[in-house]
Formats: structure tokens, sequence, C-alpha cells
């Protein structure tokens, strides 16, 4: 079966994130009150082929840990989209 | 004999010909080495140059780090050879695990292309073996993601072990305690984001490069 994952990466809490900064410090110029602490990552989309809903995730896990995330200052979760 | 100097050379490298020069400025002769090749037998030393190593795709060094070639850059540095990161290639040895911490986008998201003051933190390393401590070093930039980043645990270690091997005089882009090049424990793994190879003639603005590159190819490792 092919099962459509997401994969988000995101800093690992502590770990200064430059872009998230820069982008709080812009809402008050653009009118955005009241919103804190934004955190900037990525979003991967992907399509895995795997005999069950556990296993395509192990491999987008697997993936994440070696390739799409830097483990030094990234961490990364995976969840099923929808089966495609 | 006339010390022979790898330079590794990435799709999206750029910075491999000013390598290459600079190290013949300094009397070793050097040689482009294809990221596709499995052997770095016959050199004593090698360099991952400055530019965009595969586009620089997902993160800076992160499609760079599977090269077959990184392979031999590992064994090189684990048999002990001198191995020398320059901005991209800084960024290519901390994700492939060779150096610690990581290299995050600059605070206020600006892309530096100027002068930066330098000042010597350690002379245990390849790179700074023939330089003193405090010495200042004028040595330009030219990165997005030259922010040093690292955790606690990590820092620790960095300062226990001495392996903070350079510093901004004035922290341009964010980084943890202006940190501006690492090395490994043995001190023969360095990376830094300023470009000494670009720092080797009066004509471009500095020689101060010159030290570090000569400390590099003297084949010397200070011993702890």
């Amino acid at each position: 079966m092919t099962f459509s994952v997401v994969v988000e990466v995101s800093l690992r809490p502590g770990i200064a994130d430059p872009e998230g900064a820069t982008i709080e410090r812009a809402l008050p110029a653009l009118g955005f009150q009241g919103i804190a602490n934004v955190r900037a990552g990525k979003c991967f989309r992907l399509s895995v082929e795997a005999a069950s809903e556990a296993e395509a995730l192990e491999r987008a896990i697997s993936l994440a840990d070696r390739l799409l995330s830097n483990p030094v200052i990234e961490q990364s979760t995976a969840r099923i989209e929808a089966s495609a | 004999m006339t010390m022979r100097v790898g330079v590794v050379v990435f799709p999206g490298s750029n910075c491999e010909y000013d390598a290459a020069s600079a190290i013949e400025a300094v009397g070793a002769s050097s040689e482009f080495v294809w990221h596709g090749a499995t052997s770095l037998s016959g050199f004593d030393a090698v360099i991952l140059p400055g530019g965009f190593a595969h586009g620089d795709y997902l993160r800076p060094g992160a499609l760079a780090r599977f090269s077959p070639v990184m392979q031999a850059v590992e064994e090189f540095a684990h048999a002990g050879g001198a191995v020398l990161g320059i901005c991209n290639g800084f960024q290519v040895l901390t994700e492939a695990g060779l150096l610690p911490g990581a290299l995050q986008k600059n605070r206020g998201l600006t892309f530096l292309c100027q002068p930066s003051l330098l000042e010597v933190a350690s002379t245990r390393s390849a790179l700074t073996s023939r330089a003193s401590v405090g010495q200042k070093l004028s040595i330009p930039i030219n990165h997005f993601s030259g922010n040093y980043t690292c955790d606690d645990a990590t820092y620790a270690s960095l300062v226990e072990n001495d392996q903070i091997v350079v510093r901004y005089v004035e922290n341009p882009n964010g980084s943890r305690d202006a940190i501006a090049g690492v090395s490994n424990v043995a001190g023969n793994v360095v990376g830094l984001m300023p470009h000494p190879e670009r720092a080797t003639s009066a004509l471009l603005g500095s020689r101060d490069g010159l030290v570090l590159l000569e400390s590099f190819v003297s084949g010397q490792l200070a011993t702890r």
C-alpha cells in the first residue's frame, strides 16, 4: 500500500530560532497582535510504500532522522495524512 | 617533501580555485578531488572548500555528507589526517558528524559578505599551530548560515577540550560565544566560517590567512 506521510521538522526546544524570531519581530508592524513564541520549521510530504501504517511511519522517521533533520539541533515527527 | 593537499569539489563548490591557489602560495601542492572519489590515498591533507554543495538544498551540507568522497574523508580524519572545512566545508563537516555543533541561519537572516576580525582562541589545532593565542586576524566572511549553535553539554566539552579555534571579535551572526571555528578533540579536523584563502595577499586586503594555511600545510599538530 501507499501511505501519505507528513514529516515535520522543527528546532529542538532551547535552540535559538533566528527565522522564527525575525518573523515574530515583524508581526506588530503588520498589525498582528497577541502572537508569540513563533518557531519556524519544515514540512515534508511523502508517499511511502509499506505493508502497514506503522511500517510507513517507521520508514519516514528513519528517513527524517538520517536526512530530513539534523538531530544536533532539530527534532522530527511523522504522521499519516490519509491513505492514498 | 612538498605537502600534497586534496581539494574536494562537490557540485556547487565555488571556492576550490581560491583554496588551491592559496595552498600553492604557502608552498604546498594541490589537486582537485571530485566528490564521487572513494579514496584520498596519496594526500597529506584535505580541504573542503566553500560554496553551495548540492545547492545547499534541505540544509547546507545535508546532501553533501552523503557524497561518496565523505566516507574517504571520514577514514582520513580518523587516521589522523589534517582536514579543513572552510565555510560550506565547515557546514559539511558538522552535518557529517566530524565536527560538533551545527550552523544555523545568521541572526537577522542577513547574508553577510564583509571583512571580519578574528581572535585565535587555541593553537592546538592543525589550522593554528603557528599562530598565537589572542592573535587578531582580519579574514573575510561570506555566508548566510554561519550562526554556530550547539547544546550546553557540547559547549562545555568544547571549552574543556580546547576545541574553540577562532572567535569573532564582534559577533556578526549570532554564533554561540562568538565561535567562528572549531576543531575535533584531536585537533586534526578543523572547520571555520571565515575564508582564510581569501586573505592571502595585500592586494586582497589582508594577508592574515597565510599563518593559518601555513599551519595547515606544516603537518604539525601541537600536542596537548
